[in-house]
């Protein structure tokens, strides 16, 4: 290959490498002192180029010139940090002290108001920025031309790390983030004040990201999806180069740069996945990524179900409640029915997520994948084997079962926040086989076909098929639960060191639960590809992997019908508001974020609480 | 204690869940006739916006001459989330509940043919006014499914012609890595090689959708000394690439064919970066002259003080479409409908248009032409208007596919 060539697609690479560290470097340093995930990162990210977008052009009209481009720039990045310090006084003080899920869940929210407020004061259409003054013209490297402005960007990351660097190391400030990001506790302890501590991190790392953006203008016109699509890529620079290190930022994301620039040339189709894929194997061989130190185990995971003494008027409850839910079609239309069947499939599979996070410990953010192994098992099925709805359901559980097992081989050797990432890149990865492999998933269109055996079909007969099988795969793994197995897996959440001591295998334990749970997913997903007649790969997207969490905490992580109360009122409130909106997404994230500020124990705990407290 | 009240809840969860009043009766006598409209105006306001500004304006003019059959109409309009799974669910919402006679609309192409499919189950007609994937009128195409949009192959087609004239023989291919980017490309070889003698495809590149690393795509194009582009990019990549490909004279010299790019949507947001010189489809509707769509840009630019981007024409021609369908079905009859819909020939704003029998694809052209710097932004020159009746798939190839 042509030497000139493997030159500027090394600096491609390491443009875009620049780029991707100082947004991520700013989400490992919150990180590393507030212990949050900051799914928001990216919207600050999005905030920053739109900023930059609309301030620069106003600032060049007064004098036109590299220092009001650059003024207008550090000016954006600066609104983006205060905007960082008003999302965590307003909102992060009050979670420090919550589970890291509902921390997540948190942000999650907060990604989603600033989705729809973005739209609202900066309008749909796309804002092209200007390009820097002084820097349109291209500059010749060995007979090619290459952006002037790409080598600025080059210069950046280094300079942002050195600047970091020197905050980190020479300043009283970056003494006690070092402090923070080894010993919170401690820090407190000595009389650190957190509040501004924590509050001066934030406004770094939204500056660092809002930097990140408003750095993107002379290359890419502001647009309302890059809030997501720089998050996805900041999470696996973070991970792979150890939570809460910078120079592993750095070294990860130039690693990702040179991967994407020469990637492409050999696998053109391949841009899906490859972040994902080298996530996947620097997690397996190094488990804590490259600088990143070992989690303290305990602590805030062990959150989930309590032992209690079984009551003979639970069963009676829960029986009415079944023979209440299957008398409903007496009552309702076809469409009440439609969305009580996709309310008990949704139950189902927040259900099995519970298993995992609630009883294991074991926190997936990639759940989605199980569901949509069940459905495309089920869909699959139907089409290649033209097996009936009664084979292809079973086989839902199969595939989902051994997806489980393929992936959980992986996870349990992880801990923490690692293992969510890694359950995180095996649903990306099996996300893109399923959009990749056109010819048998049909791509991104779907498989579509999919409906119910004669015998079940009709909206009635579908719904108490899914009533029966919810109830029945519920109650199984209820008994599970409450079984041995169920037993040693909470000691091993609780505590690992004690668990393996008493002779315990933790890792098999895990194993088995992830299995167990990917199956009962995989039969949730099988009953929805035949409830709506179609699959498609959004079943394995984050969103859905998402909405099984954020199902989960409404209802409560602690209780066992938590899951199935969240899964109604979130189905629920999702089909009467977003027709009705196009504002759907401000009204679910200040409600995810009311939720999680008002019923930090989901709903069913809080009344639980409640009932504990008068009694 | 703690389980009563769970139990409470659970209940509670259902039955706000499951409480909603579903009494509605089904319109009669002078009652508006409702019809279903669902489409992904959170995701893709850009483009649904002005599209739902454009069907508004058409009914606007329609009920204030009286509607049809003597009945108002009233459009009951959806989120569909832009997705397969709120999209149906939806959809169902608005035939069970609302009594919708037909649904139209919808944006991505997965969503159009779960769309399709749903509609082949529930026996109800479903326009799709925008998706462009052949799958629609072709493999998973239906008695029920109706599209109006040129499709993927008939657009692919049209530049196809431009680059036989444009002599150039060595191609590359950068196009999103989705459906719609994968199957424009496969039309795209498949065309190439059918229409012009000694034409090879040197690169393809499929960057992810909304994540191009444009230097790098444009570097790995340069390297295979392409004389043409075939681009099926568009949104926040195009502006990237043609960023990218501008500093590093990618396009200087060669041939550049680029789907969609004329579309003002996807033109405005280049501002006067504007490639010139791409042979493009798109809408130059600053500059189609004839008295009927002149009055449908006036009107429109009256009420909405914007200019019209494609999915307002698309908007406005598909409700006049539908108001024309019900009229000469002389009811909402699903089979009616059907009836009338099939072979039918509309008089719409831009010229006839028909609706092909066979696959349920209408013969909606594009306009063909290349991009200029017009003042400040883009437009489209030496522009032509192409009937799409010459570029859709053959008979035969239709029967090929397709199942019914």
């Amino acid at each position: 290959m042509d030497p000139s060539f493997i030159v500027i697609q090394a600096l491609n690479g390491l443009a875009s490498a620049s780029s991707l560290f100082i947004t991520a470097c700013g989400l490992t340093l919150v990180f590393g002192v507030t212990r949050i995930v900051n799914f928001a990162h990216g919207s600050l990210y999005m905030i920053g180029a739109y900023t930059a977008a609309t301030l620069v052009p106003w600032l060049l009209q007064f004098y036109f010139g590299p220092v009001t481009f650059w003024a207008g720039i550090l000016a954006s990045a600066f609104v983006v940090g205060l905007i960082g310090v008003l999302i965590e006084v307003l909102l992060l003080r009050r979670i420090y002290g919550a589970p890291e899920l509902f921390q997540l869940l948190a942000t999650f929210g907060v990604v989603l108001v600033i989705q729809d407020a973005v739209v609202q004061v900066f309008g749909p259409q796309d804002i092209l920025g200007p390009r820097a003054p002084g820097l349109r013209a291209p500059v010749e490297i060995l007979g090619r031309r290459f952006p002037s402005y790409e080598l600025v960007l080059i210069a950046a990351g280094p300079l942002v790390l050195g600047l970091v660097w020197l905050l980190l190391r020479k300043t009283r400030f970056g003494v006690l983030v070092r402090a923070a990001t080894q010993d919170r506790e401690m820090v407190a302890s000595l009389g650190v004040n957190q509040a501004v501590l924590f509050t001066g991190t934030l406004f770094l790392g939204a500056f660092l990201a809002g930097l990140g953006g408003a750095l993107q203008i002379p290359r890419v016109a502001a647009n309302t999806g890059m809030d997501l699509s720089v998050i996805a890529e900041s999470f696996v620079v973070t991970v792979v180069g150890g939570m809460g290190s910078v120079p592993g930022a750095f070294l990860a994301a130039l690693i990702i740069g040179q991967l994407q620039a020469f990637g492409i040339l050999v696998f053109p189709k391949g841009t899906l996945v490859v972040v994902f894929l080298l996530m996947a194997v620097v997690l397996a061989i190094r488990p804590n990524g490259f600088f990143g130190r070992p989690e303290i185990v305990g602590g805030t995971h062990a959150v989930g179900i309590a032992s209690r003494t079984p009551q003979p008027w639970h069963k009676v409850a829960a029986l009415v409640v079944l023979v209440l839910l299957a008398c409903l079609p007496l009552v309702a239309d076809p469409y009440l029915l439609k969305v009580a069947t996709e309310i008990l499939i949704f139950a189902l599979f927040a259900f099995s997520l519970q298993l995992l996070i609630g009883v294991g410990g074991i926190v997936s953010f990639g759940h989605a994948a199980f569901f949509g192994l069940g459905a495309y098992g089920a869909a699959l099925g139907v089409k290649l084997l033209s097996a009936p709805m009664e084979a292809a359901l079973p086989l839902a559980i199969v595939l989902a079962a051994f997806g489980a097992a393929l992936i959980g081989a992986f996870v349990v050797r992880l801990s923490g926040i690692y293992l969510a990432m890694m359950t995180l890149a095996a649903a990306q990865i099996i996300y893109a086989v399923a959009f990749q492999w056109v010819d048998v998933t049909g791509g991104d269109n779907g498989i579509v076909g999919v409906w119910p055996s004669d015998w079940a079909g009709g909206q009635t007969r579908y719904y108490l098929l899914a009533l029966g099988l919810t109830a029945l795969a519920i109650l199984l793994v209820r008994i599970v639960i409450d079984a041995p197995f169920g037993y040693a897996l909470r000691a091993a959440r609780d505590s690992e060191a004690r668990a393996e001591a008493i002779g315990l295998n933790v890792r098999r334990l895990r194993w088995r639960a992830f299995i167990l749970s990917g199956a009962t997913a995989g039969l949730a997903g099988g009953i929805y590809a035949f409830s709506r007649g179609s699959v498609d790969p959004s079943l394995l997207g984050i969103p859905t992997s998402v909405d099984a969490l954020t199902m989960l905490l409404l209802g409560g992580i602690q209780t066992i019908t938590g899951p199935l109360v969240g899964a109604g009122v979130l189905h629920a409130l999702r089909d009467q508001v977003m027709p009705l909106t196009s504002h759907w997404r401000l009204i679910l994230g200040l409600s995810i974020i009311a939720m999680v500020l008002i019923f930090p124990r989901g709903l069913v705990g809080t009344v639980a609480a409640w009932r504990e407290a008068r009694a | 204690m703690a389980k009563i009240s769970t139990i409470c809840w659970l209940a509670f969860g259902a039955a706000l869940a499951l409480g909603t009043p579903s009494v509605h009766a089904q319109p009669a006598g002078n009652a508006p006739i409702k019809i279903g409209e669902l489409n992904s105006y959170a995701r893709q306001a850009a483009f649904t916006v002005p599209y739902r500004n454009g069907w508004q304006l058409a009914l606007d003019e329609i009920n204030a001459k009286g509607g049809v059959l003597g009945r108002k109409i009233e459009i009951v309009s959806r989120e569909d989330g832009a997705t397969t799974g709120d999209a149906t669910r939806v959809a169902e919402e608005l035939v069970t509940r609302e009594g919708a006679v037909l649904l139209f609309g919808s944006f991505l192409s997965n969503v159009g043919v779960a769309m399709a499919d749903f509609a082949n189950q529930k026996k109800i007609v479903y326009i799709a006014a925008e998706p462009l994937t052949d799958a629609i009128t072709m493999a998973q195409g239906n008695r029920y499914t109706f599209r109006i949009r040129p499709n993927n192959t008939m657009q692919v087609g049209m530049l196809v012609d431009q680059a036989k004239a444009s002599g150039a023989k060595r191609w590359a291919i950068v196009a999103p890595n989705y459906e719609y980017g994968q199957s424009a490309a496969e039309v795209f070889k498949r065309l190439i090689k059918e229409r012009v003698p000694g034409a090879e495809v040197v690169a393809e590149q499929y960057p992810a959708l909304g994540k191009i690393e444009a230097g790098a795509t444009v570097s790995a194009l340069e390297q295979a000394k392409p004389d043409g582009i075939f681009n099926v990019l568009f949104g926040p990549d195009l502006t990237q690439f043609v960023r990218e490909g501008n500093t590093r004279g990618l396009f200087e010299d060669k041939t550049v064919l680029s789907l969609l790019t004329g579309e003002p949507e996807w033109l405005l947001p280049l501002k006067d970066e504007v490639p010139e010189g791409w042979i493009v489809t798109g809408y130059p509707w600053d500059e189609i002259t004839d008295p009927k769509h002149k009055a449908f840009v006036d009107a429109y630019r009256a009420k909405f003080k914007d200019t019209p981007r494609l999915g307002s024409l698309l908007g406005y021609m598909v409700l006049y479409m539908i108001r024309d369908t019900i009229e000469r079905a002389g009811s909402t009859d699903t089979d009616a409908l059907i009836k009338a819909l099939t072979d039918a020939k509309f008089d719409t704003v831009i010229g006839p248009v028909s609706m092909r029998g066979i696959d349920h694809q209408a013969t909606m052209g594009a306009w063909v032409g290349k991009l200029a710097l017009k003042g400040a932004t883009g437009g489209m020159t030496d522009w032509k208007y192409f009937d799409g009746t010459s570029f859709m798939p053959t008979e035969a190839e239709v029967k090929a596919v397709r199942k019914d």
